[in-house]
């Protein structure tokens, strides 16, 4: 038999132990009492003005083997056709434009009815917009918003193309901190998923999407392309 | 040590032998040493090249370092901010004073979820309070998903790194270790890529089908509730993700002030651990988000000896670690020994002052109280830090500490050896006849000119270092051999 485990089992509430806890804590800092300190910010924090260095972002993107498409928004549509097979079912946030994805099948992901882990397996492709992206690093953020969608639909399919638009980009880690919204889920994204477990040496493509394609898109505004 | 105060933490912290006896046992394995000098040797070279091209880098480290004072010192109000903010956004916030309780509290959640397994994020507070064990115990299968802990978990090993468990062992004994375990692997090479695929095949149903995960903590931010897990596999995002219940273990001193405090960690971390400019992914949520991701989040707040650390205005800089794991990278002592000798499940530079401070050292037989000399005080963990850990300072302390808490049992061995030198050095005649009795020790000396082997009591000395030979003669008496001559 195994004998009951609860929390209140271990003969004190957990109220108790908070009190327990903060009281050790305020003990300590009494019994050896630390100067208030003051955080030193001279570091490089300076603001963000005017357009991201997309060239550094694509460099250190290519470092991590992602692959980089450049395009502008009018050739958006066959950039991502061309980067997909043509039988490949592509995963898509329900608000990601039509006119992005008519060369491709898709298998939309809607507020009302979302994909199930399962279907998304079966898909070969995600396709998704970004929040922004980071040139010093590499790094794309994705905050569940717009043309984003869900966290695991950028998770689960093994092939992640995401399109991020030159206006996206920021220069510094501190700037990217200084934009995003922390009450949103965010994941940062830096290359295909990798290990280093194996002799510290980094390899490509554990669990997540092991195939990361981003389109970088010219830094006009985004008009749909003319119907005629 | 008698002068320790407050509540001493347990679970996976003190090995059983002392760090020589261990260092010792350990340094016979040559294939451990081979790989963990080539791995360690391959990430020193790429990590200054990624802290080189940051211009601002001793910047950040001061920031980076200011900022874990600041936690330290405003501790309690932190805490409970966090608290506040994750309990405000649908999460569940428990407090536990030691390892124990954690493991009582985390097996009370699994259990009412009504599962026996569940999936983990690598997390080095758990390997600390033995969960994995605990939760066997009754009769929860704890599946670790990062690549080293599953290398680690399928020989049935221990940790020897805190970034890479298994820095201990080469790609060819993972392959076996995966060939023997994995009941569906066949035909593997040892081409690291291959060994990754295997690793994903093995996990991938495992994930989709979790319903409880656990996970660490690198961040909680206080004046937003968000958690943070810094990882490269994408496993972190499985677990993060794809379960319905997330339960989140998290040090106390893992606080952060704000939101934006995390341009400094997320800047340091990540080229001081992996050598990257950023890790491949980073998760960061705040309580539950509906419609995406866990139902309900737990957040287990552990204590189990930090706030013993904290009485100690010295040591307890030791709690400002990041878990980047450069400076075991970069330690001549972890280089050699592997991480295993460190008995603790914090090896290397930082586990030397970080385990016997979270443990206390009850005698000076206790495994912990070695750990303050496993070090040549060389100084590179210090350099290395990303939050300016004075890590040789510390060790010295505690080395202080430790001699000041014994000083009135029975003379050591050191204690009469200073004596004796204490009285050599008192007058000219006696120190002028021991330089020249010392020359006699020219003929023990190997052709090298090294001393490397002397009778007890002389070998508690030459055990663990060479001497070199002395010279054929002093200063002093070259001095009178020559300057006599020009004065007279």
């Amino acid at each position: 038999m195994v004998e009951a485990d609860a929390i209140g089992d271990t003969g004190m509430s957990a109220q108790d132990s908070r009190a327990v806890v903060l009281g050790r804590i305020r003990a300590a800092l009494a019994f050896a009492t630390p100067a208030p300190v003051d955080v030193p910010r001279n570091y490089d924090h300076t603001p963000f003005c005017g357009i991201g260095n997309t060239d550094r972002f694509i460099e250190a993107l290519t470092e991590y083997h992602a692959r980089i498409l450049s395009t502008d928004p009018a050739g958006i549509a066959t950039a991502i056709a061309s980067l997909v097979s043509s039988d490949g079912r592509v995963a898509v946030p329900y608000d990601v434009p039509t006119e992005w994805t008519h060369e491709i099948t898709t298998v939309v992901d809607r507020p009302e009815k979302p994909l199930t882990v399962e279907q998304l397996d079966r898909c070969d492709a995600v396709l998704t917009g970004c929040a922004l992206a980071v040139a010093a690093t590499g790094t794309i953020v994705l905050d569940a918003g717009v043309m984003q969608g869900r966290r695991v639909m950028t998770l689960v399919p093994d092939h992640h193309i995401c399109v991020v638009f030159a206006t996206q980009v920021v220069d510094t880690v501190p700037q990217a901190f200084a934009t995003l919204d922390p009450t949103r889920p965010l994941t940062f994204i830096s290359g295909p998923s990798a290990t280093s477990d194996i002799e510290l040496s980094r390899v490509e493509g554990v669990h997540g999407p092991r195939t990361l394609d981003v389109l970088m898109v010219a830094a006009k505004p985004h008009v749909p392309p003319s119907s005629t | 040590m008698s002068t320790f105060l407050g509540t001493p933490g347990i679970g996976n912290l003190r090995g059983d032998s002392s760090f020589p006896t261990a260092a010792r046992r350990e340094l016979a394995n040559t294939q451990m040493r081979r790989n963990v000098g080539h791995a360690t040797r391959t990430i020193r070279s790429k990590r200054l090249a990624a802290v080189g091209e940051c211009p601002d880098w001793e910047q950040l480290r001061e920031a980076g370092s200011a900022l874990k004072r600041d936690v330290l010192a405003r501790l309690p109000e932190l805490l409970t901010e966090l608290e506040h903010n994750v309990v405000a956004r649908g999460g569940v916030v428990h407090w536990a004073r030691d390892a124990t309780e954690a493991n009582q509290i985390i097996t009370g959640i699994v259990r009412a979820c009504r599962t026996d397994e569940v999936v983990k994020v690598k997390s080095m507070a758990t390997q600390e309070i033995g969960l994995n064990e605990h939760l066997a115990v009754h009769g929860i299968a704890a599946i670790e998903t990062d690549l080293a802990e599953l290398i680690i978990q399928l020989a049935h090993d221990k940790p020897s790194h805190i970034l890479v468990p298994a820095i201990h062992r080469n790609r060819s004994e993972i392959r076996e270790i995966f060939l023997r375990e994995m009941p569906d692997a066949d035909d593997l090479t040892d081409d690291p890529r291959v060994l990754a695929m295997a690793a994903r095949e093995h996990l991938r149903r495992k994930f989709l089908s979790a319903e409880v995960a656990v996970s660490g903590a690198n961040f909680g931010v206080a004046d937003t509730g968000t958690l943070a897990v810094v990882e490269s596999e994408g496993n972190g995002r499985m677990c993060l993700t794809l379960p319905k219940t997330l339960i989140t273990l998290m040090g106390i001193e893992k606080v952060v002030p704000r939101f934006t405090d995390l341009e400094v960690f997320m800047q340091l971390l990540p080229r001081s651990s992996t050598a990257e400019r950023m890790n491949p992914y980073t998760s960061m949520w705040t309580g539950v988000h509906p419609g995406d991701g866990p139902e309900n989040f737990h957040l287990v707040m552990l204590d189990n000896g930090r706030t013993a650390v904290m009485t100690d205005e010295v040591g307890r800089a030791a709690l400002h670690c990041i878990r980047c794991s450069a400076c075991l990278n970069v330690c001549p002592v972890y280089k050699r020994t592997g991480g295993h000798a460190y008995g603790s499940v914090y090896p290397g530079p930082i586990g030397a002052i970080l385990s016997p401070q979270l443990t206390g050292t009850r005698t000076h037989d206790d495994p912990n109280a070695s750990l303050p000399y496993a070090s040549s005080l060389c100084g590179a963990c210090f350099d290395a830090c990303p939050v300016k850990i004075d890590i040789p300072n510390i060790l010295i302390h505690l080395r202080a500490a430790q001699v000041d808490a014994e000083r009135h049992g029975l003379p050591s061995g050191q204690d009469m050896a200073m004596k004796a030198a204490a009285w050599v050095m008192s007058s000219p005649r006696s120190f002028a006849v021991a330089e020249k009795a010392l020359t006699a020790a020219r003929f023990v000396a190997g052709t090298d000119q090294r001393i490397t082997a002397l009778p007890f009591p002389l070998s508690r000395w030459t055990a663990s270092r060479d001497m070199p030979a002395p010279p054929r003669e002093s200063f002093r008496q070259w001095w009178k051999r020559t300057q006599s001559a020009i004065q007279a």
